[in-house]
């Protein structure tokens, strides 16, 4: 029988020639990542676990990235940042990005790539629903709580079940109104929130391997939004160039057989999609961007680790060029290498930064910001009855930091149309193919 | 483990996400102090539609006031339970209220996990939507020998399906206990 590719990964890091779904097997983790809502409550599991003798299992394994709630006066949160702090003293955890040093990163699943710790035919468990998003570089990504961290942080190992598989193919050109938020949306409305739990989602077809790897990553990222267990892309020659810019480390590479088997097999044509969005308050309430064009907005926020990457600002940055935003709009780099390049990256002969400036835009600084709420002060948080159209991935009531707010879920272009207009706009108004 | 489980009902709908389960701006607080650690509990389930707060009429505060545990100790969902982040203060809040286990139709698979694996709670799939047919409030024996829900209220039995390959792990009380028993970790 044939297997997937989700399928090929794990059956090598259980030790094994062959897996098949349904059945639980243990596996050798290769990256460990944390952050600072996990990573405390895991470091505390593993000291009441282990005692005295805790160690960790391969120092080199562990990745920390404080992300979340990082520009705040909440002195909880700040105190969760030193526990992480102390913690990579005492055990010496090199892979620790400080807050306030020049190593600070920003949002983890962007920062693992761009640190070079995704690496094809790799397993990665991180104590975030989104670790997901790794998937993208032909790897087994996947979120787990507290103790499955605390468990693997001692033992290098952790159960899971094998995943069947579903294979999203979309074939055809990608049109310039579309983003691969698009494409994740509209597959969140025909499979719904549950459609892949404890599924393995696996994106093919010509228009997924001509996205950039950040876009690639919004498809991957999203995969949870839909239950799934993780989110795959197989590793072509722009997952390689990448990877070799940012690791020297050896990799395999794994495909699926013609022949293995799936749960589903979903088939688009990219060219003839339309921009989507995910009205309140899920991310699988489908529809098109021009059935609520025209609803009014409160604010505009572009950021988080589904729509704050480079290609993010850059569509952005199309739409908003020489334009001024009518509703505060807010923008939020994942990572500081991202805030950096929108000095240095240009479109008509302004920086990125410039043009959002110049729109009216407030820019933040690098983390998770509102697209969880997160405490009090947070930027761009959602208040009372605000009405937000977000490149963000989740919608849910409360989500970004007012249950009485409504949260629609588009694409940078619909975002940044949006916020000239300050109504839903399809993007389309201002961008032909 | 215990073998019989009596508890009040509290009826929620489907797809009920972590962030209304404990919102994510009290992820803050620590697991471990005693004292500080029940602010989880009071904030359990605090970000559900106060409309859809204990079904079928709503309106149903799960906690009472300045209270950290609830008078509800089972709880029924549809389908897609514990959807969203990774948190495992989700099943921690509620085990802090109070909760001992949940009974839905589905979960999401971290949430499931979690509970599993943390020992936090027994996380019972029906065969049967019982949405529908349980009311908060009723009061409920849960027999996790026998895989049964008895309705004490209205008198009426559902069959509910065996916890099957994450048994052992539910019955070792977590993960690491589990580890133990089976001499993987010492
Ligand atoms: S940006 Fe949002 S979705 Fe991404 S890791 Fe942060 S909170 Fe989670």
């Amino acid at each position: 029988m044939g297997m997937t590719i989700t399928e090929k990964i794990l059956a090598k890091a259980a030790g094994k020639r062959n897996v098949n779904p349904g059945e639980n097997i243990w596996l050798n983790v290769d990256v460990l990542m944390t952050h600072d809502v996990c990573g405390p409550p895991t470091i505390g599991i593993w000291k009441r676990e282990f005692g005295k003798s805790a160690k960790i299992w391969d120092k080199n394994k562990l990745v920390i990235f404080p992300d979340h709630y990082i520009f705040t006066a909440d002195k909880y949160a700040n105190r969760n940042v030193e526990i992480l702090r102390e913690f990579a003293r005492d055990y010496e955890v090199e892979n620790y990005y400080d807050v306030g040093t020049e190593r600070y990163k920003g949002v983890c699943h962007l920062a693992l790539a761009e640190e070079g710790y995704n690496i094809p035919g790799t397993v990665l468990f991180g104590t975030d629903s989104h670790t997901c998003t790794s998937g993208a570089f032909g790897m087994f990504a996947t979120g787990v709580g507290n103790t499955d961290a605390a468990f693997i942080l001692g033992t290098g190992k952790i159960w899971e079940k094998v995943p069947e598989s579903i294979k999203f193919i979309f074939n055809g050109n990608l049109p310039k109104y579309l983003t691969a938020k698009d494409l994740i949306l509209h597959i969140l409305g025909d499979i719904t929130t549950d459609g892949a739990t404890y599924r393995a989602m696996e994106f093919d077809g010509e228009a997924v391997f001509s996205l950039s790897m950040d876009e690639r990553m919004t498809l991957t990222n999203m995969a949870i939004e839909a239950g799934g267990m993780n989110g795959i892309i197989k590793a072509d020659a722009i997952t390689e160039a990448y990877v070799k810019e940012r690791s020297d480390k050896s990799y395999e590479i794994f495909e699926s057989d013609n022949y293995a088997e799936y749960f589903a097999v979903y088939d688009y044509d990219a060219s003839k999609l339309e921009p989507t969005v995910a009205k309140p308050h899920s991310p699988d309430n489908r529809d098109l961007v021009r059935n609520v064009s025209g609803t009014e907005l409160t604010k505009c926020y572009i950021g988080s680790c589904t729509g704050g990457k480079l290609p993010d600002f850059r569509f952005a940055a199309q739409i908003l060029f020489g334009n001024t935003v009518k509703v505060p709009t807010f923008i939020v780099p994942a990572s500081t290498k991202v805030a950096r390049l929108l000095e240095v990256e240009t479109y008509n002969g302004l920086t990125l930064k410039e043009i959002f400036d110049k729109a009216g835009c407030q820019i933040g600084q690098s983390s998770c910001a509102a697209c969880l709420g997160g405490p009090d002060d947070t930027f761009g948080r959602a208040k009372d009855k605000d009405v937000v159209i977000s490149t963000t991935n989740r919608n849910f009531p409360g989500r970004m930091g007012s249950k009485k707010s409504e949260v629609y879920l588009a694409s940078p272009l619909t975002v940044a149309a949006s916020a000239v207009t300050g109504v839903i706009t399809d993007p389309r108004d201002f961008i032909n193919d | 483990m215990e073998k019989v489980l009596n508890g009040k009902a509290y009826v929620l709908g489907n797809n009920i996400d972590t962030d209304q389960i404990i919102p994510a701006e009290h992820l803050v607080y620590s697991l471990t102090d005693e004292d500080e650690s029940k602010k989880y509990g009071h904030f359990a389930l605090s970000s559900v539609p106060i409309e859809k707060a204990g079904l079928p009429e709503g309106g149903v505060s799960f906690i009472e006031g300045d209270n950290w545990q609830s008078e509800f100790t089972i709880i029924i969902g549809g389908s897609n339970f514990g959807c969203g982040s990774s948190r495992e203060h989700a099943p921690f809040a509620l085990q802090k209220a109070g909760v001992k286990a949940i009974i839905a139709e589905s979960y999401a698979r971290i949430f499931y996990r979690n509970s599993v694996d943390g020992g936090f709670l027994i996380p019972y799939e029906t065969v049967d939507k019982l949405i529908d047919k349980i009311k908060t409030g009723d009061q409920l024996e849960l027999d996790l020998e026998n895989n049964i829900l008895k309705n004490l209220t209205k008198e009426e039995v559902h069959h509910l399906k065996p916890l099957g390959e994450v048994l052992p792990i539910v019955e070792a009380g977590g993960l690491f206990n589990y580890a133990r028993k089976s001499a993987m970790i010492l």
